[in-house]
């Protein structure tokens, strides 16, 4: 039984009931995968449909009197561009510290139909820690209101967009561009609705009243091309993605550029700056940074896991890996870590200690699998 | 006649004659999910009883597999080794791990019968 104190989402019971095998993550107690197991998961949102409950994730909006003056205040604590994210539109960023250290990353989306708000999904391990930040750091004419109320739900796979469309013919979902975010009318309820996700596939997050989620994910589970995806499977496929986790490829002492996150940092707030730790991330960026975010390839067949050593052929220290494991569509061992610049380039021979041995690895560009983001 | 004794590990030791055939238990298999990688012992390694003897690999973690009785290990199985999900398949049968030679029949007592094991299995639930 859950200890009484460990948070439930509102699609507990129907995980359970679904034969979930249930875990710890972030606080609550979350599918870690259901029957069929991480690799049929896997490998099924990959060629069908997914369905993910992310409502452990902190969801939020800044409200002001108008995007302006919001995004200016996101802008203190973020660097991305806010002030150019136009109407419908959904970015990435990061909260950084005084170092430029990322506190968390974080997507931010502009609502088509409202003036002066910007809805945040920030990571479940860090929203307590980010909500905080937040409320003491805007200004007095913006204001951070917790969305608690409303649940998530990935459904994210070359079938999501055709599913969703039997599920609400003529929603407009189908029409949406990759990274663009709006209400959608799923009968009796409005969702916000983007069309991102964190598996390399074209997908929709979906946020919608906390009540009304379990009928909406029982609707899309009696869809034949959807099945429900456990933490298992979103970490393995976000792993070959290529796409980073909290707590592995980012932390308070790693900044975007170590990370390999220039590219969410527009071209206009480079040059400006105005966020915390701008000084040594324009300097990062001016000369590269000492180390960087690689994928890595074990040339035999045992994976390696965060936390192993990456060493030379000298059997120096060079990095560490962040994460790593079984890229199911990918059919071997796959890993992520830092490593020291000189040996960031993609082909590079490097060993993993394993066990106390090392295992020969090559560096190895990301993603392990190519993106199928909706470009149409 | 085959007698088949288990630790508290999960793993199984199918005894035949003086060679004890090692595996992980259908329990374990099920705990662990699917297995990706089995990295087996060395051909003559001379093992004590609880040594780490090989390793399966699931997609989310590595879990040792300890000799269940002292021994050298006269056989490994290539199979697992090629295909990794035999263990999920069929872990009692064609998913064995490796053949020791059992050095200490005594050893044997005290490991845990099948009734034994299922029982201790109904502890863990």
């Amino acid at each position: 039984m859950s200890d009484p104190a460990t948070l439930l989402t509102p699609l507990h019971a129907l995980h359970v009931e679904l034969g979930a095998r249930m875990g710890p993550f972030a606080g609550y107690d979350m599918p870690i995968q259901f029957a069929s197991g991480i690799l049929a998961e896997h490998l099924h949102t990959r060629s069908r449909a997914g369905l993910f409950d992310v409502s452990h994730m902190g969801q939020a909006e800044l409200v002001g009197p108008d995007h302006a003056t919001v995004a200016a205040a996101l802008e203190r604590l973020c660097p991305a561009d806010f002030l150019g994210l136009a109407p419908g539109r959904q970015r990435y960023s990061q909260l950084l510290n005084a170092e430029g250290g990322i506190i968390d990353d974080l997507m931010v989306s502009r609502p088509p139909d409202a003036d002066g708000r910007l809805n945040l999904v920030v990571n479940a391990s860090r929203k307590t820690i980010d909500f905080a930040l937040l409320e003491s750091s805007l200004p007095s004419s913006v204001r951070l209101t917790r969305l608690d109320r409303l649940a998530l739900v990935a459904v994210q796979g070359p079938a999501a967009v055709a599913v969703l469309e039997r599920l609400e013919p003529n929603s407009g979902l189908a029409a949406m561009a990759f990274m663009s975010a709006r209400p959608i009318r799923f009968g009796r309820f409005t969702a916000f609705v983007s069309r991102s996700g964190y598996t390399g596939e074209d997908g929709f997050e979906i946020s919608l009243p906390a009540d009304e989620a379990e009928a909406f994910a029982r609707r899309l589970l009696a869809d034949p091309e959807v099945a429900s995806v456990g933490l298992g499977a979103r970490d393995s496929l976000r792993l070959e993605a290529g796409l980073c986790l909290y707590g592995h490829e980012l932390d308070e002492t790693i900044n975007p550029i170590e990370a390999g996150l220039a590219w969410s940092i527009q071209k206009r707030r480079r040059l400006e700056g105005g966020f915390p730790g701008a000084a040594r991330i324009q300097a990062a960026l001016a000369s590269g940074p000492a180390r960087k975010r690689v994928g890595l390839r074990p040339e035999g067949r045992a994976p390696a896991r965060d936390g192993a050593e990456v060493v030379d052929a000298s059997g120096a220290e060079i990095g560490r890996v962040t994460s790593g494991g079984f890229g199911p569509s990918v059919g071997g061992p796959i890993a992520m870590g830092y490593v020291a610049d000189s040996a960031a380039a993609a082909g590079t021979l490097v060993s993993l200690i394993v066990r106390g041995k090392p295992l020969a690895a090559r560096v190895s560009p990301l993603p392990f699998h190519p993106h199928a983001y909706h470009r149409g | 006649m085959t007698d088949t004794r288990y630790t508290k590990d999960h793993e199984y030791a199918r005894v035949e004659g003086d060679v004890a055939t090692v595996g992980i238990s259908d329990h374990a298999q099920e705990a662990l999910g699917d297995v990706v990688f089995v990295e087996l012992p060395a051909l003559g390694a001379k093992l004590a009883k609880g040594d780490s003897a090989a390793v399966v690999e699931s997609v989310k973690a590595a879990s040792d597999v300890f000799a269940p009785v002292s021994g050298e290990v006269v056989e490994v199985n290539k199979d697992v080794d090629a295909q990794p999900a035999l263990i999920n398949e069929d872990a009692m049968g064609r998913g064995w791990i490796f053949k020791i030679k059992v050095a200490n029949a005594a050893e044997l007592t005290s490991l845990l019968s099948e009734v034994d094991y299922a029982a201790f299995l109904k502890t863990l639930a």
